[in-house]
């Protein structure tokens, strides 16, 4: 038993009055947790012969696993991105922000960044555990260099790379250690990818696909190389289509490697996809869905926008999408991203949005770290400073949809750094870099 | 005997509750004098569990001062496994309820010694004074607890080997395979049920109206274990009218004219939220706060 003597003689706390997500279903049943993991009551009654320590009442509220974030690229006014001495505090600042939103587990993501950079920044963020202090690092998404250039998205285009040459040395001397390195996004028409997505499976590696331009026979050798990731499915790859469905047709093709689970992550808020674009991936392929935060959404507003667009969907697979499939994706299923007895806990939820819509109310929140009461209200964006997450934006690039549908003026995005590629609130200032 | 007898599951399984909750609140128990409860598993008293549990939700009634003895558990069956008596009892009961673990007692079907185990179940009835009220169900082939056919009506607690009527009856809750109901059962005895001062049988649903005929319309019989209550100062049967269906007329008729004397038992329903007597609804209206 972790702790040993101490972990038994640990206080246990009892979560009352909630439902909670387990097995695939919300049940009307008690948390409990005891020195930082989800504890079997039914062991504790009849072998430790224990009742709880302390019982609190969550009040009708459901709990559910702490979301994992697998592609967030800063926010707050950070950028993973830039290569500066900071970027640890940054790192910091961010999992310290993203709790309020649900996230206790998340992959700080890099996108296309000269190898300085890399050598620069990944040893500065290290695999670290969650707690109070902030959501848990799970390891690296390195989004590019290794992408298509006419997909490239936001990406700047004097950074692309290939690993024609070389392979895998060529993609040890762009990033320097691997060793903090969780996911690796890459297109995989590049040459010798096999090779690649091999080398870094055989290392732990997650490969996803993305920024790509490849045909769907590309993708199905990708996965059975190795790759088991979609990258913000639809944004960054060719469109769907019905003599070559590309790398969407990855959700039904049936090329895949036996016993292959494939995910997918979909940028879901409800303006880098259509809803009818999530519902269409969601029904052809519900197990694999994962919710990424996108742009300037956090995690749980993405989560109840997938939830009202795949209005069929249910709120358990909605929550799913967010915390036991990115789990899964990473091999963590045991510990994170369910509520299942032995896995990660933490201190417990504070209590938080009493009085609010069912869905909205205490997403309470376990999962790595500490717990989390989620920001009420479905009408409107958190009342915290706006997060930017999930994707960059390409500066200059067209911002009309996005000033529309800017929400409420509390909203105030800070710049992106070098990019400069801020956007303006109704009555914020401008961010730094320009307007359009 | 008494004979209650209501019209419906829900009906009967209320009374059931009513009267254990009085029993229990009438007892006065506190940390030195402990209200002692036999409890059963299976369908029948589920609807008893959950009235109880409503209770105690509702601030009616506390299990603080109750220490329970279960009847049985299967031999050799893991103690998480979802079948065990173990399990039954933490979902359908313990769980919802403000009982102590300590409180409980469950014989264990995984001990090393068997019969160690079971004598020292007994020698914990003992030192908890004695049951005050034990309550039981009954089998298609009219058994007590695990006391199949045949057993001694004088028996205490000890290992079975279950009868093919009742590895049938079970086999519902194993997927419906046979070979998967576990063969062997550590059961209180007949006479360990004997010596509680009080026993409530509740009996419900066609398929053990032959049993229930058995039990008290004709002698005592060791085929017929339950029929053994014949003997005790003071037994409790509550059914539903399927359970009468074997009954005589005369019987069933008889009975239902003492109802007006019996629900004096559960009316006025008592609760700790109030020291004096509680006027209530009278038992034909469902239980409401």
């Amino acid at each position: 038993m972790r702790g040993g003597q101490g972990a038994v003689r640990a206080p246990v706390l009892q979560f009352t009055n909630c439902r909670i997500l387990r097995g695939r279903a919300l049940l009307w049943e008690d948390l409990w947790v005891r020195g930082g993991r989800i504890l079997d009551p039914e062991k504790l009654f009849f072998e430790e012969r224990r009742v709880a320590d302390e019982q609190r009442d969550c009040g009708g509220c459901i709990l559910a696993p702490g979301f994992i974030d697998v592609q967030i690229n800063g926010g707050f006014g950070v950028d993973f991105s830039q290569a500066t001495e900071g970027v640890g505090s940054g790192v910091a600042l961010v999992a310290r922000r993203i709790l309020s939103h649900g996230v206790t587990s998340f992959c700080p993501t890099l996108v296309t960044s000269p190898p300085e950079v890399y050598h620069k920044v990944l040893p500065q963020i290290p695999v670290k555990s969650g707690g109070p202090h902030g959501a848990g690092v799970l390891g690296v998404h390195l989004e590019g260099p290794f992408i298509s250039r006419e997909k490239r998205g936001a990406h700047p285009e004097a950074h692309l790379r290939s690993f024609e040459a070389n392979a895998f040395h060529d993609v040890l001397d762009t990033y320097g250690s691997l060793d903090n390195v969780r996911i690796v996004t890459l297109a995989p028409e590049l040459g010798r990818s096999h090779e690649v997505i091999q080398a870094l499976t055989a290392r732990g590696i997650c490969v996803s696909l993305g920024h790509s331009v490849a045909d769907l026979q590309a993708a199905e050798e990708a996965v059975q190389s190795g790759a088991t990731f979609i990258t913000h499915l639809f944004n960054a790859m060719l469109p769907f289509h019905h003599r070559d469905p590309g790398i969407v047709g990855l959700l039904t093709s049936d090329r895949l490697p036996r016993g292959r689970h494939i995910f997918y992550g979909m940028i879901a808020d409800g303006m880098h996809t259509n809803p009818a674009a999530l519902r269409i991936a969601h029904r052809a392929h519900p197990q694999g869905t994962q919710t990424l935060s996108g742009s300037i959404a956090p995690m749980d507003v993405c989560v109840r926008h997938f939830l009202q667009a795949t209005a069929g969907c249910s709120v358990e697979s909605a929550l799913e999408a967010a915390s036991l499939h990115p789990a899964q994706l990473l091999g963590l299923e045991k510990r994170k991203g369910t509520l299942d007895f032995g896995a990660d806990a933490g201190q417990g939820p504070t209590q938080g949005g009493p009085g609010q819509p069912e869905d909205a109310g205490v997403l309470g929140v376990p999962g790595q770290t500490s717990w989390c009461s989620m920001t009420p209200s479905m009408s409107g964006p958190p009342t915290s400073q706006a997060s930017w997450c999930g994707r960059r934006r390409r500066p200059g690039s067209d911002r009309g949809p996005w000033l529309e549908r800017t929400p409420s003026p509390s909203w105030t995005l800070s710049g992106l750094g070098r990019r400069g590629a801020g956007l303006r609130g109704a009555s914020g200032s401008p961010a730094p870099g320009g307007q359009p | 005997m008494k004979l209650i007898i209501l019209d419906h599951y829900s009906q009967a399984s209320e009374w059931a509750a009513k009267y254990i909750r009085n029993r229990i609140i009438q007892f006065n128990p506190g940390p030195d004098k402990y209200f002692t409860l036999g409890l059963p598993t299976g369908s029948t008293p589920l609807g008893c569990y959950k009235k109880l549990i409503e209770y105690y939700k509702n601030g009616d009634l506390s299990f603080k001062y109750v220490k329970t003895f279960n009847m049985d558990e299967y031999v050799g069956l893991p103690r998480d496994h979802p079948e065990s008596y173990h399990s039954f009892m933490w979902n359908n009961f313990f769980k919802h309820i403000d009982i102590h673990p300590e409180n409980t007692h469950i014989l264990d079907g995984n001990a090393a010694d068997l019969q160690a185990e079971c004598d020292a179940f007994e020698e914990k009835i003992k030192a908890a004074g004695g049951i005050e009220l034990f309550v039981g169900g009954i089998g298609p082939d009219g058994h007590i607890a695990f006391n199949e056919p045949g057993s001694s009506l004088v028996s205490r607690t000890r290992v079975k080997t279950l009868a093919m009527d009742t590895i049938l009856a079970n086999a519902r809750f194993f997927d419906g395979d046979l070979a998967k109901v576990p063969t062997m059962a550590l059961t209180v005895g007949v006479g360990t049920v004997m010596d509680a001062r009080e026993v409530m049988i509740l009996i419900t649903g066609a398929h053990k109206a032959f049993a229930l005929y058995k039990a008290i319309e004709e002698g005592v019989n060791h085929m017929w274990t339950v029929s053994a209550f014949q003997q005790h100062p003071c037994t409790v049967f509550v059914c539903d009218e399927d359970a009468t269906l074997e009954l005589k007329v005369k019987t069933v008729k008889y009975f239902k004219g003492l109802m007006l004397v019996h629900n004096k038992l559960v009316d006025p329903l008592y609760s700790i939220k109030e020291k004096e007597t509680e006027k209530s609804q009278s038992s034909k209206k469902p239980y409401s706060d």
